[in-house]
């Protein structure tokens, strides 16, 4: 028997969940970007992203409103991010995986002290991207900012998808992830693929610090990292190279975040990452490459 | 003028020398072959051709210097269609297709290209849609010459096409890139294990051992050629 | 010849860096002293980590976690058990060994990065779990030894007496800390001299061949974390003694994993010289780099900075590089004895 159970909260919670869950999906298919051009979860992510947030909110107090500058932060992202890796990533191009990571980390480092560096330890408060003002559906109240920040991430990620499915260079990304070697004796220029993937993912992240700000009412350069670890935890659970997986994957957990923090007291706050990470863990027991994802075909 | 000539090519992996200054040539509308045992630096010509391998020596197509990055000669219209096929597994056959034609900027050129392409090999077309990983193995080098042809090279180069196939498959390739060379002209260098088949296919060969050129000649003269007979072609 | 001159190069190799740890001291204020110490305490984990990453190729980012579990051995048995701090070090190390074999366990079925998210849900889910279990752990307040337990903390009041020696408590602490440090390193070298460090390298190289030439795989992964758990164990016990004699959560969270990670691969994967001068960069560049300047978020800069050059300029990290500067002396010495 199910009486009791209040159903309008439920879907008013399962909104919220997939609202956050719509962030995390944008910066967890950022990581699946990355991840399939160079073999490496970039740890700075999240950093990268919260520095984009950080410029824009500098552009909103010299007298933009939000969407110019979520554009402008956008494309200053793109910009940005292919700068970065010429810079950082093509040195370490060909060493090995770990040793790219480890840069990625040394990338967190520096991005996160910067932002304190120039922005000053004080918490900061953006204008909202939406009206804060509820909206009734089916008798329920949803949060429009709610539903507009859902709209928002899947739009990046569906122009993204597009993107890669549909035009000249997209073609050519995947493909020099996929077999680098092959591509460029077609001609592809291997090594700007991987800058334009950073570039990509850098303005994705960006589209995701610039959602996950404004509702949290006041925001400091840690902002993105626990968004950093769901969007990780999402993509390793929909399968870390299918950024489709990444999206469905990062949508249940805001979606499972939520209701946990809900209507299981005993769980808390501290506990919610752990208790989070621990169900992600026995999904990949069972199946050990995410759930979309495809395990490596090892005859042994 | 040839249309490719190489001088004094060496190449090495790490400090292991694979080939020791070779002297090559091909010209335009030539099929040329490589042959040689393994490890005698067939396989290292190609990929020091296509700039796969560091190297030192000269390589001059249409009579420049080829730039040494795989990207540059690509561009210059050298296909090169490595050992096991370079294939996009996880892609579709179009999209392999449309790969080929990457270095290309001649829309309405390429389209014509994509539907001779298909007209060729038909198989292909049937396919279009499926990922190429799974193409049975003689579908597999279809696929690869087309996709080589998308770039509408000028010379072509092939990395042991007769690698893994059955006979019939193999003669079928063979004629297709006969008639290539023989109806548009193409200019081609392919290195082969099956000496005979090569020879029988290409007008001039060159025969490697560790890293040199060892013999040279038109290909009815080494067929003939006593040694080349004894180690290569077992008679 | 050859294989007699490698031993006694190893050998001198060893009588050097017995030397080196004997004599520093005498050029270190006791502050300094105290931030070797610390740094013993990385060196000790990070060799634990390196025989799971550098040599079976499994990413850990949960060795930040087997330390609290070590130190959080050492904080209750001494605490409320009666022990003196010095002998729950070996019990923290077996402890720790046995988390490191739960935590092992997935890796028998995830590999790459499913693993590292496994051990990197360890570590976010310890400070946690810490302050949750407060009856055991004393929750967010932490451990204080000092306070709870002065007379079974060795040192704790200044000297330390020892067979009519009387030391530093930092300078003793220095001693601890990297004798233990030597002879575990020098257990790990004959540990992966030997058949074990065979089928961990055969494990790292290729899963497929090791697996057909007779290797159990998930057996020699669970093994690897086990044996690091305890290495790890004994770097946080000895991480409470360092620490005056203190731990809370906010000791162990996961930038304590992701340091550990750093210093590993900055140090040189795989090298054990490598690892002692990762521990190094993870103890003072810190400390060098906050001293640089003040500002906020500057030190992060510059240790960000740091460690990205490292990878730049020198691929193999640190110890490669030290490889690479006595490479013609071993040469000389090979070719000698031909």
């Amino acid at each position: 028997m199910l009486v009791g159970v209040d159903w309008a909260g439920v879907a008013q919670q399962v909104v919220a969940g997939l609202s956050s869950g719509g962030t995390y999906a944008t910066l967890a298919v950022a990581l699946v970007l990355i991840y399939r051009a160079t073999g490496v979860v970039n740890f700075a992510q999240g950093e990268l992203a919260m520095f984009s947030t950080f410029v824009a909110w500098t552009l909103t107090r010299h007298g933009f409103a939000y969407w110019p500058a979520f554009l402008v932060t956008v494309l200053a992202s793109f910009a940005g991010g292919i700068a970065l890796e010429r810079a950082v990533i093509r040195p370490v191009e060909r060493a090995s995986v770990l040793t790219i990571a480890i840069v990625t980390i040394g990338l967190f480092f520096i991005v996160n002290g910067a932002a304190f560096w120039i922005w000053s330890p004080e918490v900061k408060s953006m204008p909202n991207a939406f009206s804060t003002r509820p909206i009734r559906i089916g008798g329920v109240a949803f949060a429009i900012s709610d539903l507009g920040i859902i709209g928002v991430s899947l739009l990046a990620v569906l122009l993204l998808w597009l993107f890669f499915r549909f035009t000249k260079l997209g073609l050519a990304m995947r493909a020099a992830a996929l077999n680098p070697e092959s591509s460029r004796l077609t001609g592809i220029r291997v090594s700007w693929t991987i800058a334009l993937g950073w570039g990509l993912a850098t303005a994705l992240g960006a589209v995701a610090g610039l959602m996950a700000a404004p509702p949290l009412g006041s925001f400091d350069q840690n902002f993105m990292q626990p968004i950093l670890l769901y969007a990780f935890a999402g993509a390793v659970l929909g399968g870390i190279d299918s950024a489709l997986g990444a999206v469905i994957g990062s949508l249940a957990l805001g979606v499972f975040l939520n209701l946990l923090g809900t209507y299981v007291s005993w769980v808390g706050t501290d506990l919610r990452q752990a208790a989070a990470l621990a169900v992600i863990l026995g999904v990949l027991l069972v199946r050990p490459a995410g759930l979309f994802g495809k395990l490596a075909v090892r005859r042994v | 003028m040839p249309l490719l000539e190489l001088r004094g090519v060496t190449a090495r992996y790490g400090a292991l020398r694979a080939l020791q200054g070779v002297d090559l040539s091909v010209d335009e509308g030539e099929i040329v072959a490589v042959l040689g045992a393994n490890g005698a630096g067939k396989t290292t010509t190609l990929r020091a051709i296509s700039a796969t391998v560091k190297t030192s020596g000269e390589v001059v197509f249409a009579g420049k210097r080829l730039p040494r990055r795989p990207e540059a000669v690509a561009r210059a219209r050298i296909a090169h269609v490595p050992e096991g096929r370079g294939t996009f597994m996880q892609l579709s056959v179009d999209e392999n297709l449309r790969l080929g034609a990457h270095v290309r900027r001649d829309r309405v050129g390429i389209k014509a290209d994509y539907d001779r392409a298909l007209e060729r090999f038909p198989i292909l077309a049937e396919r279009l849609g499926q990922a190429a990983g799974t193409l049975s193995g003689g579908e597999q080098q279809q696929l690869a010459l087309a996709r080589a042809l998308m770039q509408r090279p000028r010379l072509l180069l092939l990395d042991e096409p007769s690698l893994g196939l059955a006979p019939r498959v193999v003669a079928d390739f063979y004629a297709g890139v006969r008639e290539l060379n023989e109806r548009e002209g193409m200019s081609v260098l392919v290195v082969e294990q099956n000496a005979s088949l090569a020879l029988a296919s290409s007008s001039r060969a060159y025969v490697l051992e560790v890293g040199r050129v060892a013999v040279a000649g038109t290909s009815p003269e080494l067929q003939r050629h006593e040694s080349v007979r004894r180690s290569y072609l077992g008679y | 010849m050859n294989r007699v001159l490698r031993i006694a190069g190893g050998v001198a190799f060893a009588a050097a860096a017995v030397a080196l740890v004997l004599v520093l001291p005498h050029w270190l204020s006791d502050a300094k002293a105290a931030e070797f110490a610390r740094a013993g305490c990385f060196f000790i984990a990070i060799i634990g980590l390196n025989l799971v990453t550098g040599y079976t190729g499994q990413i850990s980012l949960g060795h930040g976690a087997l330390m609290a579990v070590g130190a959080y051995t050492t904080a209750i048995l001494t605490a409320d058990h009666g022990l003196r701090d010095l002998w729950t070090i070996p019990l923290a190390g077996l402890v720790a060994m046995a988390a490191g074999f739960a935590l092992g366990l997935p890796a028998r079925r995830l590999s790459g990065l499913y693993l590292a998210l496994a051990t990197f849900a360890f570590a976010v889910a310890m400070p946690a779990l810490l302050k949750r279990f407060s009856g055991l752990t004393g929750g967010s307040q932490g451990i204080n030894l000092f306070d709870e337990a002065l007379s079974r903390s060795t040192g704790a009041l200044g000297h330390v007496h020892l067979a009519g020696w009387t030391l530093a408590t930092n300078d003793f602490l220095y001693y601890l800390t990297w004798g233990i440090g030597l002879v575990l390193s020098g257990a790990a070298w004959l540990l992966v001299r030997g058949r074990l460090g065979r089928a961990f390298r055969a494990v790292r190289d290729s899963e497929v061949a090791a697996a057909s030439s007779g290797i159990n795989i998930s057996f020699y992964k669970t093994l690897a974390f086990a044996i690091s758990g305890f290495y790890a164990g004994v770097g946080g016990s000895l991480f409470v003694l360092v620490s005056n004699w203190f731990v809370s959560p906010s000791t162990f969270t996961f930038d304590k994993s992701l340091l550990l990670v750093v210093g590993a691969v900055v140090g040189g994967l795989g090298s054990l010289a490598g690892m002692a001068l990762g521990a190094l960069f993870i103890q003072f560049v810190p400390t060098w780099a906050a001293n640089l300047s003040s500002a906020p978020g500057a030190p992060s800069v510059f240790f960000g900075t740091a460690i990205v050059l490292v990878m730049i300029l020198l691929p193999g990290g640190l110890g490669g590089f030290l490889l690479k500067l006595t490479e013609p002396l071993t040469r000389r010495l090979y070719t000698r004895s031909e």
